[in-house]
Protein backbone atom coordinates (compact mmCIF):
# COMPACT_ATOMS: atom_id res chain seq x y z
CA UNK A 1 0.00 0.00 0.00
CA UNK A 2 2.77 2.32 1.03
CA UNK A 3 4.65 1.53 -2.17
CA UNK A 4 1.62 2.29 -4.28
CA UNK A 5 1.08 5.62 -2.54
CA UNK A 6 4.61 6.74 -3.20
CA UNK A 7 4.35 5.66 -6.83
CA UNK A 8 1.19 7.75 -7.06
CA UNK A 9 2.87 10.72 -5.40
CA UNK A 10 5.81 10.43 -7.74
CA UNK A 11 3.46 10.31 -10.74
CA UNK A 12 1.69 13.44 -9.51
CA UNK A 13 4.89 15.40 -8.98
CA UNK A 14 6.25 14.20 -12.29
CA UNK A 15 3.18 15.19 -14.27
CA UNK A 16 3.13 18.59 -12.52
CA UNK A 17 6.72 19.18 -13.63
CA UNK A 18 5.99 18.02 -17.17
CA UNK A 19 2.98 20.35 -17.28
CA UNK A 20 4.97 23.32 -16.01
CA UNK A 21 7.79 22.59 -18.42
CA UNK A 22 5.43 22.21 -21.40
CA UNK A 23 3.81 25.54 -20.60
CA UNK A 24 7.22 27.16 -20.35
CA UNK A 25 8.26 25.53 -23.62
CA UNK A 26 5.22 26.79 -25.51
CA UNK A 27 5.53 30.29 -24.09
CA UNK A 28 9.24 30.38 -24.95
CA UNK A 29 8.77 29.25 -28.53
CA UNK A 30 5.91 31.71 -29.05
CA UNK A 31 8.02 34.55 -27.71
CA UNK A 32 10.75 33.67 -30.24
CA UNK A 33 8.23 34.09 -33.05
CA UNK A 34 6.05 37.01 -31.98
CA UNK A 35 7.51 40.55 -32.06
CA UNK A 36 8.90 42.69 -30.49
CA UNK A 37 12.34 41.18 -31.04
CA UNK A 38 15.25 42.27 -28.89
CA UNK A 39 18.06 42.11 -31.43
CA UNK A 40 20.60 43.80 -29.17
CA UNK A 41 20.03 41.12 -26.57
CA UNK A 42 20.32 38.42 -29.24
CA UNK A 43 23.66 39.81 -30.38
CA UNK A 44 24.98 39.90 -26.83
CA UNK A 45 23.92 36.30 -26.23
CA UNK A 46 25.43 35.10 -29.51
CA UNK A 47 28.70 36.54 -28.32
CA UNK A 48 28.47 35.11 -24.81
CA UNK A 49 27.19 31.66 -25.75
CA UNK A 50 28.98 31.20 -29.06
CA UNK A 51 32.25 33.05 -29.13
CA UNK A 52 33.09 32.55 -25.47
CA UNK A 53 32.53 28.80 -25.76
CA UNK A 54 35.10 28.42 -28.53
CA UNK A 55 38.15 27.65 -26.34
CA UNK A 56 36.50 24.94 -24.26
CA UNK A 57 34.83 23.32 -27.27
CA UNK A 58 38.03 23.48 -29.32
CA UNK A 59 40.20 21.92 -26.62
CA UNK A 60 37.65 19.20 -25.91
CA UNK A 61 37.48 18.30 -29.59
CA UNK A 62 41.26 18.34 -30.05
CA UNK A 63 41.98 15.95 -27.19
CA UNK A 64 39.02 13.71 -27.96
CA UNK A 65 40.04 13.33 -31.61
CA UNK A 66 43.59 12.53 -30.57
CA UNK A 67 42.61 9.97 -27.96
CA UNK A 68 40.15 8.39 -30.35
CA UNK A 69 42.86 7.94 -32.99
CA UNK A 70 45.15 6.28 -30.46
CA UNK A 71 42.45 3.90 -29.21
CA UNK A 72 41.35 2.86 -32.67
CA UNK A 73 44.91 2.23 -33.66
CA UNK A 74 45.47 0.04 -30.61
CA UNK A 75 42.13 -1.72 -30.98
CA UNK A 76 42.44 -2.07 -34.76
CA UNK A 77 45.91 -3.58 -34.53
CA UNK A 78 44.43 -6.59 -32.73
CA UNK A 79 42.96 -7.75 -36.03
CA UNK A 80 45.33 -6.00 -38.38
CA UNK A 81 42.97 -3.18 -39.20
CA UNK A 82 45.12 -0.19 -38.18
CA UNK A 83 44.40 1.43 -41.52
CA UNK A 84 40.86 2.22 -40.46
CA UNK A 85 41.87 4.97 -38.01
CA UNK A 86 41.07 7.92 -40.31
CA UNK A 87 37.64 6.56 -41.22
CA UNK A 88 36.52 5.80 -37.70
CA UNK A 89 37.79 9.09 -36.33
CA UNK A 90 35.87 10.98 -39.00
CA UNK A 91 32.61 9.17 -38.47
CA UNK A 92 32.91 8.98 -34.68
CA UNK A 93 33.60 12.67 -34.33
CA UNK A 94 31.01 13.98 -36.76
CA UNK A 95 28.18 11.66 -35.82
CA UNK A 96 28.51 11.31 -32.06
CA UNK A 97 31.45 12.70 -30.16
CA UNK A 98 31.51 16.16 -31.70
CA UNK A 99 27.91 17.06 -30.96
CA UNK A 100 27.61 15.20 -27.66
CA UNK A 101 30.85 16.38 -26.08
CA UNK A 102 30.44 19.95 -27.31
CA UNK A 103 26.85 19.85 -26.08
CA UNK A 104 27.87 18.62 -22.64
CA UNK A 105 30.70 21.11 -22.28
CA UNK A 106 28.50 24.02 -23.36
CA UNK A 107 25.75 22.74 -21.05
CA UNK A 108 28.15 23.07 -18.15
CA UNK A 109 29.17 26.57 -19.12
CA UNK A 110 26.01 28.07 -20.50
CA UNK A 111 23.08 26.37 -18.72
CA UNK A 112 24.72 27.23 -15.42
CA UNK A 113 25.36 30.83 -16.38
CA UNK A 114 21.83 31.33 -17.70
CA UNK A 115 20.21 29.73 -14.66
CA UNK A 116 22.34 31.76 -12.26
CA UNK A 117 21.67 35.04 -14.05
CA UNK A 118 17.92 34.60 -14.52
CA UNK A 119 17.59 33.01 -11.08
CA UNK A 120 19.25 36.01 -9.44
CA UNK A 121 16.97 38.30 -11.40
CA UNK A 122 14.00 36.31 -10.12
CA UNK A 123 14.93 36.40 -6.44
CA UNK A 124 15.86 40.11 -6.53
CA UNK A 125 12.50 40.93 -8.18
CA UNK A 126 14.20 42.13 -11.38
CA UNK A 127 11.88 39.89 -13.41
CA UNK A 128 8.86 41.46 -11.71
CA UNK A 129 10.37 44.86 -12.48
CA UNK A 130 10.65 43.92 -16.17
CA UNK A 131 6.94 43.11 -16.21
CA UNK A 132 6.01 46.44 -14.61
CA UNK A 133 8.10 48.19 -17.28
CA UNK A 134 5.87 46.48 -19.88
CA UNK A 135 8.65 44.23 -21.13
CA UNK A 136 7.92 40.53 -21.34
CA UNK A 137 10.64 38.50 -19.58
CA UNK A 138 10.07 35.76 -22.14
CA UNK A 139 10.81 38.05 -25.04
CA UNK A 140 13.57 40.01 -23.36
CA UNK A 141 15.38 37.21 -21.49
CA UNK A 142 14.31 33.79 -22.72
CA UNK A 143 13.90 34.22 -26.47
CA UNK A 144 17.36 35.74 -27.16
CA UNK A 145 19.07 32.98 -25.18
CA UNK A 146 17.09 30.20 -26.87
CA UNK A 147 17.76 31.57 -30.33
CA UNK A 148 21.43 32.28 -29.64
CA UNK A 149 22.10 28.80 -28.27
CA UNK A 150 20.19 27.10 -31.09
CA UNK A 151 22.16 29.07 -33.68
CA UNK A 152 25.55 28.79 -31.97
CA UNK A 153 25.69 25.09 -31.19
CA UNK A 154 25.74 23.89 -34.82
CA UNK A 155 28.48 26.42 -35.54
CA UNK A 156 30.46 25.29 -32.52
CA UNK A 157 29.99 21.65 -33.47
CA UNK A 158 31.11 22.38 -37.02
CA UNK A 159 34.30 23.78 -35.56
CA UNK A 160 34.57 20.89 -33.10
CA UNK A 161 34.26 18.38 -35.96
CA UNK A 162 37.08 20.07 -37.82
CA UNK A 163 39.35 20.33 -34.80
CA UNK A 164 38.52 16.78 -33.68
CA UNK A 165 39.47 15.33 -37.05
CA UNK A 166 42.56 17.50 -36.98
CA UNK A 167 43.46 16.00 -33.58
CA UNK A 168 43.17 12.52 -35.04
CA UNK A 169 45.21 13.58 -38.03
CA UNK A 170 47.99 14.98 -35.86
CA UNK A 171 48.26 11.83 -33.78
CA UNK A 172 47.92 9.65 -36.88
CA UNK A 173 50.63 11.36 -38.85
CA UNK A 174 53.00 12.42 -36.06
CA UNK A 175 53.06 9.37 -33.81
CA UNK A 176 51.32 6.51 -35.59
CA UNK A 177 53.24 6.88 -38.81
CA UNK A 178 50.41 7.45 -41.27
CA UNK A 179 51.16 9.26 -44.48
CA UNK A 180 49.49 12.62 -44.28
CA UNK A 181 48.06 12.64 -47.82
CA UNK A 182 46.67 9.14 -47.40
CA UNK A 183 45.11 9.98 -44.04
CA UNK A 184 43.38 13.03 -45.46
CA UNK A 185 42.20 11.15 -48.52
CA UNK A 186 40.78 8.35 -46.36
CA UNK A 187 38.92 10.91 -44.28
CA UNK A 188 37.49 12.82 -47.21
CA UNK A 189 36.51 9.72 -49.17
CA UNK A 190 34.83 8.05 -46.27
CA UNK A 191 32.88 10.87 -44.69
CA UNK A 192 29.42 11.55 -46.07
CA UNK A 193 27.24 14.62 -45.99
CA UNK A 194 24.73 12.79 -43.78
CA UNK A 195 27.36 12.21 -41.10
CA UNK A 196 27.98 15.91 -40.78
CA UNK A 197 24.41 17.19 -41.13
CA UNK A 198 23.02 14.67 -38.63
CA UNK A 199 25.57 15.95 -36.14
CA UNK A 200 24.67 19.55 -36.82
CA UNK A 201 20.95 18.89 -36.42
CA UNK A 202 21.70 17.19 -33.11
CA UNK A 203 23.70 20.24 -32.13
CA UNK A 204 20.78 22.58 -32.78
CA UNK A 205 18.54 20.41 -30.60
CA UNK A 206 21.19 20.35 -27.85
CA UNK A 207 21.55 24.12 -28.02
CA UNK A 208 17.82 24.52 -27.56
CA UNK A 209 17.86 22.11 -24.61
CA UNK A 210 20.79 23.92 -22.98
CA UNK A 211 19.13 27.33 -23.10
CA UNK A 212 15.68 26.00 -22.24
CA UNK A 213 16.92 24.23 -19.09
CA UNK A 214 18.93 27.27 -17.99
CA UNK A 215 15.98 29.61 -18.49
CA UNK A 216 13.41 27.25 -17.01
CA UNK A 217 15.28 26.57 -13.79
CA UNK A 218 16.35 30.19 -13.42
CA UNK A 219 12.86 31.50 -14.07
CA UNK A 220 11.31 29.22 -11.45
CA UNK A 221 13.99 29.61 -8.81
CA UNK A 222 12.91 30.73 -5.36
CA UNK A 223 14.41 31.19 -1.95
CA UNK A 224 17.44 33.42 -2.21
CA UNK A 225 21.04 32.42 -2.82
CA UNK A 226 20.42 28.78 -1.99
CA UNK A 227 17.56 28.65 -4.47
CA UNK A 228 19.74 30.09 -7.21
CA UNK A 229 22.43 27.52 -6.44
CA UNK A 230 19.86 24.75 -6.68
CA UNK A 231 18.54 26.14 -9.96
CA UNK A 232 22.06 26.20 -11.41
CA UNK A 233 22.77 22.59 -10.46
CA UNK A 234 19.40 21.41 -11.73
CA UNK A 235 19.90 23.24 -15.00
CA UNK A 236 23.25 21.59 -15.71
CA UNK A 237 22.13 18.12 -14.63
CA UNK A 238 18.84 18.19 -16.52
CA UNK A 239 20.41 19.68 -19.64
CA UNK A 240 23.13 17.00 -19.65
CA UNK A 241 20.71 14.14 -19.14
CA UNK A 242 18.33 15.47 -21.78
CA UNK A 243 21.22 15.86 -24.23
CA UNK A 244 22.30 12.26 -23.76
CA UNK A 245 18.75 10.94 -23.94
CA UNK A 246 17.78 12.96 -27.00
CA UNK A 247 21.07 11.98 -28.64
CA UNK A 248 20.04 8.35 -28.40
CA UNK A 249 16.65 9.05 -29.96
CA UNK A 250 18.09 11.24 -32.70
CA UNK A 251 20.69 8.60 -33.52
CA UNK A 252 18.02 5.95 -33.78
CA UNK A 253 15.93 8.22 -36.01
CA UNK A 254 18.84 9.12 -38.31
CA UNK A 255 20.66 5.81 -38.49
CA UNK A 256 18.13 3.23 -37.25
CA UNK A 257 16.75 0.63 -39.58
CA UNK B 1 -15.47 55.52 -11.46
CA UNK B 2 -12.53 54.72 -9.18
CA UNK B 3 -9.16 54.24 -10.88
CA UNK B 4 -8.61 51.01 -8.95
CA UNK B 5 -11.30 49.03 -7.18
CA UNK B 6 -10.63 45.96 -5.06
CA UNK B 7 -13.42 43.71 -3.90
CA UNK B 8 -12.86 41.03 -1.28
CA UNK B 9 -9.37 40.10 -2.50
CA UNK B 10 -7.79 37.13 -0.72
CA UNK B 11 -4.35 35.59 -1.02
CA UNK B 12 -2.70 32.77 0.90
CA UNK B 13 0.71 31.17 0.69
CA UNK B 14 0.19 27.53 1.56
CA UNK B 15 -1.72 27.52 4.82
CA UNK B 16 -0.72 31.09 5.61
CA UNK B 17 -3.56 33.53 4.93
CA UNK B 18 -2.03 36.89 4.12
CA UNK B 19 -4.92 38.85 2.60
CA UNK B 20 -8.31 37.92 4.05
CA UNK B 21 -10.68 40.04 2.02
CA UNK B 22 -9.37 43.46 1.03
CA UNK B 23 -11.97 45.88 -0.25
CA UNK B 24 -10.90 49.40 -1.21
CA UNK B 25 -11.36 52.05 -3.86
CA UNK B 26 -8.66 54.34 -5.13
CA UNK B 27 -10.04 57.46 -6.80
CA UNK B 28 -8.31 58.84 -9.89
CA UNK B 29 -5.78 61.57 -9.28
CA UNK B 30 -5.54 60.90 -5.54
CA UNK B 31 -2.69 59.72 -3.40
CA UNK B 32 -3.58 56.81 -1.17
CA UNK B 33 -1.20 55.60 1.53
CA UNK B 34 -1.48 52.16 3.08
CA UNK B 35 -0.02 51.79 6.54
CA UNK B 36 0.31 48.65 8.60
CA UNK B 37 2.73 46.49 10.53
CA UNK B 38 5.60 44.62 9.03
CA UNK B 39 4.56 41.38 7.35
CA UNK B 40 0.86 42.24 7.12
CA UNK B 41 0.75 41.81 3.35
CA UNK B 42 1.18 45.35 2.01
CA UNK B 43 3.72 44.38 -0.64
CA UNK B 44 1.64 41.33 -1.51
CA UNK B 45 -1.35 43.62 -2.03
CA UNK B 46 0.54 45.76 -4.55
CA UNK B 47 1.80 42.68 -6.39
CA UNK B 48 -1.73 41.30 -6.64
CA UNK B 49 -2.95 44.53 -8.24
CA UNK B 50 -0.02 44.45 -10.67
CA UNK B 51 -0.73 40.83 -11.53
CA UNK B 52 2.68 39.66 -10.33
CA UNK B 53 0.84 37.46 -7.86
CA UNK B 54 -2.50 35.86 -8.60
CA UNK B 55 -5.10 36.46 -5.90
CA UNK B 56 -6.99 33.37 -4.73
CA UNK B 57 -10.36 35.08 -5.00
CA UNK B 58 -11.96 38.49 -5.32
CA UNK B 59 -12.04 41.11 -8.02
CA UNK B 60 -9.57 43.83 -9.02
CA UNK B 61 -10.71 46.44 -11.52
CA UNK B 62 -8.49 49.05 -13.12
CA UNK B 63 -10.39 51.75 -15.01
CA UNK B 64 -13.37 49.44 -14.74
CA UNK B 65 -11.59 46.50 -16.39
CA UNK B 66 -11.34 43.26 -14.46
CA UNK B 67 -7.63 42.42 -14.40
CA UNK B 68 -7.49 39.14 -12.49
CA UNK B 69 -8.60 37.25 -15.60
CA UNK B 70 -6.59 39.23 -18.16
CA UNK B 71 -4.67 37.35 -20.80
CA UNK B 72 -0.87 37.86 -20.55
CA UNK B 73 -0.82 39.80 -23.85
CA UNK B 74 -3.51 42.20 -22.63
CA UNK B 75 -1.73 42.58 -19.34
CA UNK B 76 1.37 43.84 -21.12
CA UNK B 77 -0.52 46.85 -22.46
CA UNK B 78 -2.24 47.35 -19.10
CA UNK B 79 1.24 47.61 -17.57
CA UNK B 80 2.00 50.71 -19.63
CA UNK B 81 -0.27 52.60 -17.22
CA UNK B 82 1.86 51.61 -14.25
CA UNK B 83 5.06 52.63 -12.58
CA UNK B 84 6.29 50.64 -9.63
CA UNK B 85 8.96 51.29 -7.04
CA UNK B 86 9.90 47.96 -5.50
CA UNK B 87 10.71 47.78 -1.82
CA UNK B 88 14.11 46.29 -2.64
CA UNK B 89 14.77 48.55 -5.64
CA UNK B 90 14.98 45.66 -8.15
CA UNK B 91 17.40 47.57 -10.39
CA UNK B 92 18.83 45.69 -13.37
CA UNK B 93 22.42 45.13 -12.34
CA UNK B 94 23.56 44.37 -15.89
CA UNK B 95 22.69 47.89 -17.05
CA UNK B 96 24.13 51.28 -16.07
CA UNK B 97 21.98 53.58 -13.98
CA UNK B 98 20.69 55.78 -16.80
CA UNK B 99 19.62 52.77 -18.87
CA UNK B 100 17.76 51.46 -15.85
CA UNK B 101 15.85 54.71 -15.64
CA UNK B 102 15.22 54.80 -19.39
CA UNK B 103 14.23 51.13 -19.55
CA UNK B 104 10.46 51.59 -19.55
CA UNK B 105 10.76 54.17 -22.33
CA UNK B 106 13.27 52.30 -24.50
CA UNK B 107 12.11 48.69 -24.13
CA UNK B 108 8.51 49.08 -22.96
CA UNK B 109 7.41 52.05 -25.06
CA UNK B 110 9.99 51.73 -27.83
CA UNK B 111 11.27 55.28 -27.60
CA UNK B 112 14.67 55.78 -29.23
CA UNK B 113 17.62 55.75 -26.87
CA UNK B 114 18.63 59.22 -27.95
CA UNK B 115 15.23 60.63 -26.97
CA UNK B 116 15.06 58.63 -23.76
CA UNK B 117 18.48 59.61 -22.44
CA UNK B 118 17.71 63.25 -21.54
CA UNK B 119 14.43 62.17 -19.96
CA UNK B 120 16.33 59.66 -17.84
CA UNK B 121 18.88 62.25 -16.73
CA UNK B 122 16.07 64.65 -15.94
CA UNK B 123 14.38 62.01 -13.76
CA UNK B 124 17.69 61.38 -12.00
CA UNK B 125 18.07 65.08 -11.32
CA UNK B 126 14.58 65.15 -9.81
CA UNK B 127 15.56 62.55 -7.21
CA UNK B 128 18.70 64.52 -6.40
CA UNK B 129 21.27 62.45 -8.28
CA UNK B 130 23.95 64.15 -10.34
CA UNK B 131 24.90 63.48 -13.98
CA UNK B 132 27.94 61.34 -13.19
CA UNK B 133 25.79 58.75 -11.38
CA UNK B 134 24.17 57.92 -14.72
CA UNK B 135 27.07 55.87 -16.01
CA UNK B 136 27.71 53.89 -12.83
CA UNK B 137 26.40 50.40 -12.34
CA UNK B 138 23.70 49.96 -9.65
CA UNK B 139 26.10 47.87 -7.57
CA UNK B 140 28.33 50.92 -7.17
CA UNK B 141 25.61 52.94 -5.40
CA UNK B 142 24.65 53.19 -1.75
CA UNK B 143 21.33 51.72 -0.63
CA UNK B 144 19.62 55.10 -0.49
CA UNK B 145 20.94 56.05 -3.93
CA UNK B 146 19.66 52.77 -5.36
CA UNK B 147 16.25 53.55 -3.90
CA UNK B 148 16.26 56.94 -5.60
CA UNK B 149 17.29 55.44 -8.96
CA UNK B 150 14.44 52.96 -8.62
CA UNK B 151 12.12 55.86 -7.91
CA UNK B 152 13.39 57.72 -10.97
CA UNK B 153 12.76 54.59 -13.04
CA UNK B 154 9.20 54.30 -11.73
CA UNK B 155 8.28 57.86 -12.70
CA UNK B 156 10.40 58.35 -15.85
CA UNK B 157 7.74 57.21 -18.30
CA UNK B 158 5.11 59.41 -16.59
CA UNK B 159 2.69 56.58 -15.79
CA UNK B 160 -0.97 57.14 -14.93
CA UNK B 161 -0.74 54.99 -11.83
CA UNK B 162 2.33 54.85 -9.60
CA UNK B 163 2.95 52.41 -6.78
CA UNK B 164 5.57 53.26 -4.19
CA UNK B 165 6.59 50.46 -1.84
CA UNK B 166 8.29 52.27 1.04
CA UNK B 167 9.74 55.17 -0.95
CA UNK B 168 11.52 56.83 1.98
CA UNK B 169 12.82 53.86 3.94
CA UNK B 170 16.59 54.02 4.24
CA UNK B 171 16.83 57.71 3.32
CA UNK B 172 18.01 60.56 5.51
CA UNK B 173 15.22 62.94 6.65
CA UNK B 174 16.15 65.67 4.18
CA UNK B 175 16.30 63.41 1.14
CA UNK B 176 13.12 61.74 2.34
CA UNK B 177 11.38 65.09 2.27
CA UNK B 178 12.63 65.77 -1.26
CA UNK B 179 11.14 62.44 -2.29
CA UNK B 180 7.86 63.27 -0.55
CA UNK B 181 7.68 66.50 -2.51
CA UNK B 182 8.38 64.61 -5.70
CA UNK B 183 5.52 62.19 -5.03
CA UNK B 184 3.16 65.04 -4.27
CA UNK B 185 4.28 66.77 -7.44
CA UNK B 186 3.75 63.64 -9.55
CA UNK B 187 0.20 63.37 -8.30
CA UNK B 188 -0.75 67.04 -8.44
CA UNK B 189 1.11 68.21 -11.55
CA UNK B 190 0.93 65.09 -13.69
CA UNK B 191 -2.45 63.98 -12.45
CA UNK B 192 -1.19 60.51 -11.59
CA UNK B 193 -2.91 58.20 -9.16
CA UNK B 194 -0.56 57.02 -6.43
CA UNK B 195 -0.69 54.11 -4.03
CA UNK B 196 2.11 54.17 -1.50
CA UNK B 197 3.14 51.98 1.37
CA UNK B 198 5.02 53.47 4.24
CA UNK B 199 5.83 53.10 7.91
CA UNK B 200 7.03 56.68 8.03
CA UNK B 201 4.14 58.71 9.47
CA UNK B 202 5.72 62.05 8.56
CA UNK B 203 5.84 60.90 4.97
CA UNK B 204 2.30 59.53 5.11
CA UNK B 205 0.93 62.82 6.41
CA UNK B 206 2.70 64.72 3.69
CA UNK B 207 1.86 62.62 0.63
CA UNK B 208 -1.54 61.14 1.47
CA UNK B 209 -4.97 62.35 0.47
CA UNK B 210 -6.41 59.16 1.86
CA UNK B 211 -4.91 56.76 4.40
CA UNK B 212 -5.88 53.12 4.80
CA UNK B 213 -4.68 50.82 7.54
CA UNK B 214 -4.22 47.12 6.96
CA UNK B 215 -4.25 44.65 9.81
CA UNK B 216 -4.71 40.89 9.86
CA UNK B 217 -5.35 40.78 6.12
CA UNK B 218 -8.14 43.35 6.13
CA UNK B 219 -8.51 47.12 5.82
CA UNK B 220 -9.44 48.13 9.38
CA UNK B 221 -9.71 51.86 8.75
CA UNK B 222 -9.80 54.18 5.79
CA UNK B 223 -10.33 57.92 5.73
CA UNK B 224 -9.00 61.32 4.70
CA UNK B 225 -5.44 61.97 5.78
CA UNK B 226 -6.59 64.90 7.92
CA UNK B 227 -8.65 62.53 10.08
CA UNK B 228 -5.74 60.32 11.00
CA UNK B 229 -5.25 61.90 14.44
CA UNK B 230 -8.89 61.54 15.43
CA UNK B 231 -9.81 58.37 13.62
CA UNK B 232 -11.44 56.87 16.69
CA UNK B 233 -9.83 53.58 15.70
CA UNK B 234 -7.65 51.98 18.30
CA UNK B 235 -5.51 50.13 15.73
CA UNK B 236 -4.70 53.38 13.96
CA UNK B 237 -4.00 55.19 17.24
CA UNK B 238 -1.64 52.48 18.38
CA UNK B 239 0.16 52.48 15.03
CA UNK B 240 0.66 56.22 14.62
CA UNK B 241 1.88 56.60 18.17
CA UNK B 242 4.07 53.52 17.89
CA UNK B 243 2.95 51.94 21.14
CA UNK B 244 3.77 48.37 22.02
CA UNK B 245 0.56 48.15 24.09
CA UNK B 246 -2.79 47.97 22.35
CA UNK B 247 -4.95 45.71 20.21
CA UNK B 248 -2.08 44.92 17.79
CA UNK B 249 0.01 42.20 19.36
CA UNK B 250 3.47 41.37 18.19
CA UNK B 251 4.45 37.83 19.04
CA UNK B 252 7.79 38.22 20.76
CA UNK B 253 9.40 36.02 23.33
CA UNK B 254 10.18 37.71 26.60
CA UNK B 255 12.72 36.12 28.87
N1 LIG C 1 6.43 34.68 -2.39
C1 LIG C 1 6.03 34.42 -1.14
N2 LIG C 1 5.95 33.14 -0.72
C2 LIG C 1 5.53 32.85 0.53
N3 LIG C 1 5.16 33.75 1.43
C3 LIG C 1 5.22 35.04 1.08
C4 LIG C 1 5.66 35.44 -0.23
N4 LIG C 1 5.60 36.78 -0.31
C5 LIG C 1 5.16 37.20 0.90
N5 LIG C 1 4.93 36.17 1.73
C6 LIG C 1 4.41 36.25 3.10
O1 LIG C 1 3.35 37.17 3.11
C7 LIG C 1 3.40 37.99 4.26
C8 LIG C 1 3.27 39.44 3.88
O2 LIG C 1 4.43 39.83 3.15
P1 LIG C 1 4.61 41.31 2.62
O3 LIG C 1 5.90 41.34 1.92
O4 LIG C 1 3.40 41.72 1.87
O5 LIG C 1 4.69 42.15 3.96
P2 LIG C 1 4.70 43.72 4.11
O6 LIG C 1 3.41 44.11 4.71
O7 LIG C 1 5.08 44.35 2.84
O8 LIG C 1 5.85 43.89 5.21
P3 LIG C 1 7.01 44.98 5.31
O9 LIG C 1 6.41 46.19 5.86
O10 LIG C 1 7.96 44.36 6.27
O11 LIG C 1 7.55 45.14 3.94
C9 LIG C 1 4.69 37.66 4.98
O12 LIG C 1 4.37 36.96 6.15
C10 LIG C 1 5.45 36.78 4.04
O13 LIG C 1 6.04 35.74 4.77
MG1 LIG D 1 6.72 45.18 2.08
Amino acid sequence: MLGLASVGRFALVFSAIVGKLSKFFVQSVLSCLVPPYFLGQLGRQLWRIGYNSLPVVGLTALFTGSALALQIYIGGSRFNAEGIVANIVAIGITRELGPVLAGLMVAGRVSAAIAAEIGTMRVTEQIDALVTLSTSPFKYLVAPRLLAATICLPLLVGIADTIGILGGYLVGTRSLGFNSAVYLKNTMDFIEMGDVTSGLIKAAVFGFIIALMGCYHGYHSAGGAQGVGRATTNAVVSASVLILASNYFLTSIFFGE
Amino acid sequence: MPKIALEDVTKSFGSKKVLRGITMKIPAGKSVVVIGGSGTGKSVLLKCILGLLKPDSGSIKIDGVEVTTLHPWQRESMMRKFGMLFQGGALFDSLPVWENVAFGLVQGKRTSRRKAQPIAYDALAKVGLSEDVGLLSPAELSGGMQKRVALARAIASQPEIIFFDEPTTGLDPITADVINDLIVESVHNLGATALSITHDMASARKIADIIAMIYDGKIVWQGPASDIDHSGNEYVDQFIHGRAQGPIKLEVKRS
